[in-house]
């Protein structure tokens, strides 16, 4: 059952760009935009495709609604920014375990089973449990939740999630009460997963958080994106979306949840610890060491100024009280 | 070389290499435009324009760095005209890649590019690259060749920072980037050849590979000559 409901963040009028301002970038960007290519040959540039991709004209035969604005509640985030297309969000993609390339991730995880497929639930808790697929998609009532995610590489979407709190599947475990952190590993299938073959990576995919992080409302576990059923290369069948820390912390394609009291070390922590820590929490103010995380690319948008906790702030500051962003990137 | 292109003469080949170097250089910035005309640059199409020309950019400076050891280790010295254009595309592609960095994915946000310039240090390294390129391309006439008669080629060794900072810009623009690596090896076999250990075997080799070849050939000429003439 999908119930259509706002994520109940207000927007605080402050962070509401003036409609002057918000014009004047785009005319500024088309201005660029016209430089770059000719003012008078851009006229001539045919219109943008509208057709969709073969990957939605194929779930078409099988009934599903079309993956439009019209399969979403609404068509923006509480800040005002437009949702990205469903061809952006399913051919532009960071999932190591198939390729490196963005741009090839859909069509080498085309094939790829997420069916049948089991998530365990284990570690410190009173009520571990192996849940099948289907058992989540049941068990726990599925919402809309419109995110932005913003990619540690300084780009970013804003995304059409349906999916459940975390929360309300670590409560039917009962964490007990020597549980600190949640850890959460990806599928090890090498066979299907291609980049799983490169030892450069402690493969299986590894992430973690602390329980608070995890409990945390705004934490979901999503199953599908644009009213429809995950696509592999968004991380099918099940997959971890913490909207307020870099994308790399939203683990994809999830076969086990362990609660735990040590500190989980990430994929990403194990492969470069200057780089990336446990925490990753999007913040304009902590540059990556090679690259500033001041602004980014809003994809179809352009650039914009990068918000603390990635416009989250409101709802997440408090859980990081007292402490030092700067140590615990 | 020659066994490549048998038939031609010296002008005929000279021109077939030029006019090579030319549409081969100018092959990336037309499929870039051609892809961006009909829509064709996925999701986010400012990234891969940035790629699509800071890569050619590389490749056609790494080339450039070809020409020296391919005319005094093979001979081929009929490449020595392509040098210079290889390194004026080449400064083109950083113009361009720079061009859409600052224009189009900063949208000419001074505060912006400013904060990229210094807390990029990706950036700072590849601009850096830029920098030192535009005396080269200045430099690059027959006029300034002479005029700076010893100094152009002390001045022109800068190439060889500049292709280590391109380097380094592009292994550290990306969380992990391999490729990056193995033009890091193209540059590092290339030094290695300029290298005076490692290049003067090679070119003693070259010598004594070439005597060996000339000789016979030489007395073959002077048996034939005469009848040449009849």
């Amino acid at each position: 059952m999908l119930i259509k409901k706002r994520t109940g963040i207000e927007i605080p009028s402050s962070q509401i760009t003036p409609e002057h301002l918000y014009l004047s970038r785009r005319h500024f960007m088309k201005g660029a935009a016209a430089i770059a290519a000719g003012a008078l040959l851009a006229a001539c540039r045919p219109d943008p495709p509208t057709t969709l991709p073969p990957t939605v004209a194929a779930s078409d035969e099988t009934g599903a609604a079309p993956a439009t604005a019209a399969a979403i509640s609404v068509a923006t985030d509480e800040l005002g920014r437009a949702v990205n297309s469903f061809e952006s969000i399913t051919n532009y993609n960071n999932y190591y375990e198939f390729t490196v390339d963005k741009q090839r991730v859909a069509e080498l995880a085309a094939d790829f089973q997420t069916s049948p497929w089991r998530v365990v639930v284990t570690g410190m808790v009173d009520k571990p449990g192996i849940y099948e697929i289907d058992d989540l998609r049941r068990k726990f009532d599925q919402e809309e939740r419109i995110y932005r995610l913003r990619c540690v590489e300084a780009w970013s979407m804003v995304i059409p999630w349906q999916g459940f709190p975390l929360a309300q599947l670590l409560q039917a475990a009962q964490p007990q009460s020597a549980a600190k952190y949640v850890r959460f590993q990806t599928l090890y299938d090498p066979e299907q997963m291609p980049g799983q073959k490169s030892s450069r990576y402690e493969w299986p995919y590894t992430e973690g958080l602390r329980l608070d992080e995890a409990m945390h409302p705004l934490t979901i576990l999503a199953t599908g994106l644009y009213g429809r059923d995950l696509l592999p290369q968004n991380g099918a069948p099940v997959r971890l979306v913490v909207p307020w820390k870099y994308g790399f912390k939203s683990i994809k394609s999830i076969v086990q949840i362990e609660l735990t009291d040590v500190m989980p070390t990430s994929l990403w922590m194990a492969a470069a610890p200057h780089e990336y820590g446990f925490y990753a929490n999007v913040n304009p103010e902590v540059d990556h060491p090679r690259w500033s995380q001041a602004s980014e690319r809003l994809i179809g948008v352009g650039r914009q100024e990068t918000l603390m906790f990635n416009g989250y702030a409101d709802q997440v500051a408090a859980l990081y009280a007292g402490m030092d962003l700067r140590r615990n990137f | 070389m020659n066994t490549l292109l048998p038939k031609l003469d010296r002008h005929a080949q000279a021109r077939l290499l030029r006019i090579a170097t030319h549409a081969g250089a100018l092959l990336p910035l037309a499929l870039l435009f051609y892809d961006f005309w009909y829509y064709r640059l996925g999701a986010d199409p400012v990234r891969e324009a940035i790629l699509r020309t800071g890569k050619p950019a590389l490749i056609l400076l790494l080339l450039s760095l070809t020409i020296t050891p391919l005319m005094s280790l093979a001979g081929w010295k009929q490449l020595q005209p392509l040098r210079r254009p290889l390194g004026l595309y080449a400064f083109l592609y950083v113009c361009v890649h720079l061009a859409i960095f600052v224009g189009v994915d900063y949208e000419l946000n001074l505060r912006l590019i400013l904060d990229g310039l210094v807390n990029n240090p990706y950036v700072v390294v590849g601009f850096t690259a830029f920098l030192l390129l535009i005396p080269l391309a200045v430099t690059s006439t027959k006029a300034s060749m002479r005029r700076l008669g010893k100094n152009w080629k002390r001045l022109h060794k800068l190439v060889y920072a500049v292709g280590v900072l391109a380097i380094w810009h592009f292994l550290w623009l990306a969380k992990d980037n391999g490729e990056a690596l193995i033009y890091a090896g193209i540059l590092a076999f290339l030094f290695l050849l300029r290298f005076q250990p490692i290049r003067q075997p090679l070119m003693r080799w070259r010598r004594a590979l070439q005597n060996r070849r000339r000789r016979p050939a030489a007395s073959k000429r002077a048996a034939i000559q005469p009848e040449a003439e009849l």
